[in-house]
């Protein structure tokens, strides 16, 4: 039997966690299949099979699918499942949205969010925002997995060259319509692959406040990311949010400021490489996990951050 | 249009895990439980729909223990009309809660189903997707806005990107984000009043569908701990160790 990743993608470009998802993928079972659902997406069917790892890329070519609607996704996938082993994808919000219709319509109990293969049937998953680790088999004929992204490397993506199969579109649900997306734009890396994440809190006080965020950030090539509460304050957007049911990052640097530590927040960045906090509560949990800790007034320390860094004669990037 | 919403009771989300030291769960004994976070702003919106004139009944269905009935009378305090407590014991998986969802919906012909988007306690994020894919209605997941029409939701998603609106047809589906509303506090002559409200009580096994779980839970175990850190004195000596020391700047 195969496995039949799901990709993720804009039309023209394969997103990143799609890579990490494959590496998963391959570990459990090396006859790898990407399932490509898109219209005009012929230059992300070509990268695909242009990744090592694939075996076949399976693309779907269709008008409706030019926006994501997991409804439409589901039945193209029902579609082809019959011939696989395992269905996955990642354990984004792409994923998370997609797979349990897929797998409750398959009378599959999914697997939610490994953070590892122990062999095809047997999984590593985090349970209570990553307090505890659940190894955990599924006994259903079929599986139904997704992937955290960040515990996994992203697939090479060059050297291969896979047969692209055209097939066949399912049905348009007329119950869903998508209306439009509000993607924030930005030259900074993407959190969730950034090697630097430099995020804040509450302790910022306010949306202007970030600027001193920033101003680290430009400096050190950093995603910006942010505690659920200064997201909830109206600080920054949504899609910087760190922890439980935000994103979760792994970075090799993570520097959080401002930031008290919930359990929620640790969740999401709590497998970081280093770990900085920058809090003036001494007492503040995120201490407990912090690497390097500095109980300072952020106020004061982040501009002094920044002049130190630009004291430095190289700075990685 | 009547509303159901779903809840489920969890150990409370301040409450620091404890793992069992011989492998088979967490400690649950004398531990603070309470209703799934994202349910409650579940139930909330419910509320604030019907208080605009958009609802006529809200019901709050959970499915689990004997104590889970707990989170449907927080629900009646709150605004809930009624409750129904679908009784089971052990675990359950999302696939077999979607499957008893489905047969409470086929009762109680819904217009919307609310729940939150993910439990805190397994941390699945499926339950509301299966429910729509077994009925075969539309999903709206991840939803920090809800717009109410007469025929339709138009609701906005939480995505990675940022956010994205969508538009669906009733009956639907929509799981909350923690950002849809402030959940309200009971007060107390409505938590005396909920306790008059009805629930009604259901075994699981009576609704015909299979509760066995089909993922084996082998070990679960403590996350690796971090080793301890330590503070530095100046923002100087942070630059020099994260350069010199972690080399990652």
């Amino acid at each position: 039997m195969s496995v039949l990743l799901i990709a993720e993608h804009n039309n023209k470009e394969v997103k990143p966690f799609t890579l990490n998802a494959i590496t998963a993928a391959s570990q459990i079972d090396q006859d790898l299949h990407v399932l490509l659902i898109g219209s005009k997406a012929d230059d992300v069917a070509k990268s695909l099979s242009e990744v090592p790892l694939v075996k076949k890329v399976l693309h779907i070519d269709h008008e409706i699918y030019e926006n994501y609607i997991a409804e439409n996704y589901t039945a193209a996938i029902l579609k082809h499942a019959d011939k696989y082993s395992h269905i996955i994808c990642s354990a984004n919000t792409f994923g998370k949205n997609l797979m349990p219709r897929v797998a409750a319509l398959l009378d599959i109990s999914q697997v939610s969010d490994i953070i590892k293969v122990i062999s095809p049937d047997t999984f590593l998953r985090p349970i209570y925002a990553g307090n505890a680790f659940a190894t955990v088999k599924s006994n259903d004929e079929k599986k139904c997995v997704t992937i955290r992204p960040t515990s996994f490397e992203a697939a090479e993506t060059t050297g291969g060259s896979a047969e692209i199969e055209k097939i066949d579109a399912a049905d348009q649900t007329e119950n869903t319509k998508f209306i439009n997306r509000e993607e924030i734009k930005s030259d900074r890396p993407e959190l969730g692959t950034a090697r630097i994440v430099i995020s804040g809190g509450r302790g910022l006080q306010s949306g202007e406040n970030f600027k001193l965020i920033t101003d680290v950030a430009d400096k050190l090539n950093a995603a910006i990311g942010a505690s659920r509460a200064a997201v909830d304050a109206g600080y920054i957007t949504n899609e910087h949010q760190v922890g439980q049911t935000g994103k979760v990052v792994v970075p090799d640097l993570y520097i959080a400021v401002g930031i008290s530590g919930a359990i929620q927040h640790l969740a999401g960045m709590k497998e970081s490489k280093v770990i900085v906090a920058i809090n003036k509560d001494g007492e503040a949990p995120i201490f407990s996990v912090a690497d390097y800790g500095l109980e300072a007034d952020l106020f004061e320390a982040l501009p002094q951050f920044l002049e130190e860094l630009n004291k430095l004669n190289t700075i990685q990037k | 249009m009547k509303i159901l919403v779903a809840v489920k009771r969890v150990i409370d989300y301040n409450v620091q895990i404890r793992v069992k030291e011989d492998g088979s769960g967490v400690v649950t004994d004398n531990v603070k439980m309470s209703t799934n976070p994202p349910d409650d702003n579940a139930i909330e919106e419910a509320v604030k729909i019907k208080e605009s004139g958009k609802a006529t009944e809200i019901i709050a269905v959970t499915v689990g223990e004997e104590k889970a009935q707990e989170t449907v009378r927080k629900a009646l305090a709150v605004g809930a009309d009624r409750g129904i407590h679908v009784k089971v014991d052990g675990t359950i998986e999302p696939l077999a809660v979607s499957k008893i969802l489905k047969k409470i919906v086929e009762k109680e012909n819904p217009d919307l189903v609310f729940m939150g988007k993910q439990a805190i306690d397994d941390d699945c994020n499926q339950t509301g997707q299966m429910l729509a894919a077994h009925l075969n209605w539309p999903q709206a997941t991840f939803a920090s806005k809800i717009e109410v029409n007469d025929k339709s939701l138009q609701v906005t998603r939480e995505v990675d990107e940022g956010l994205e609106t969508i538009e669906v047809n009733t009956p639907a589906i929509v799981t909350c984000d923690l950002r849809l509303n402030e959940p309200r506090y009971a007060s107390l002559p409505n938590i005396m009043k909920a306790k008059k409200k009805p629930i009604e009580q259901i075994n699981a096994s009576d609704l015909g569908v299979d509760t066995n779980p089909r993922i084996e839970h082998i070990k679960i175990e403590e996350p690796p701990k971090r080793k301890a850190g330590i503070k530095v004195a100046s923002v100087e000596e942070l630059v020099q160790k994260l350069k010199n020391e972690a080399k990652v700047i």
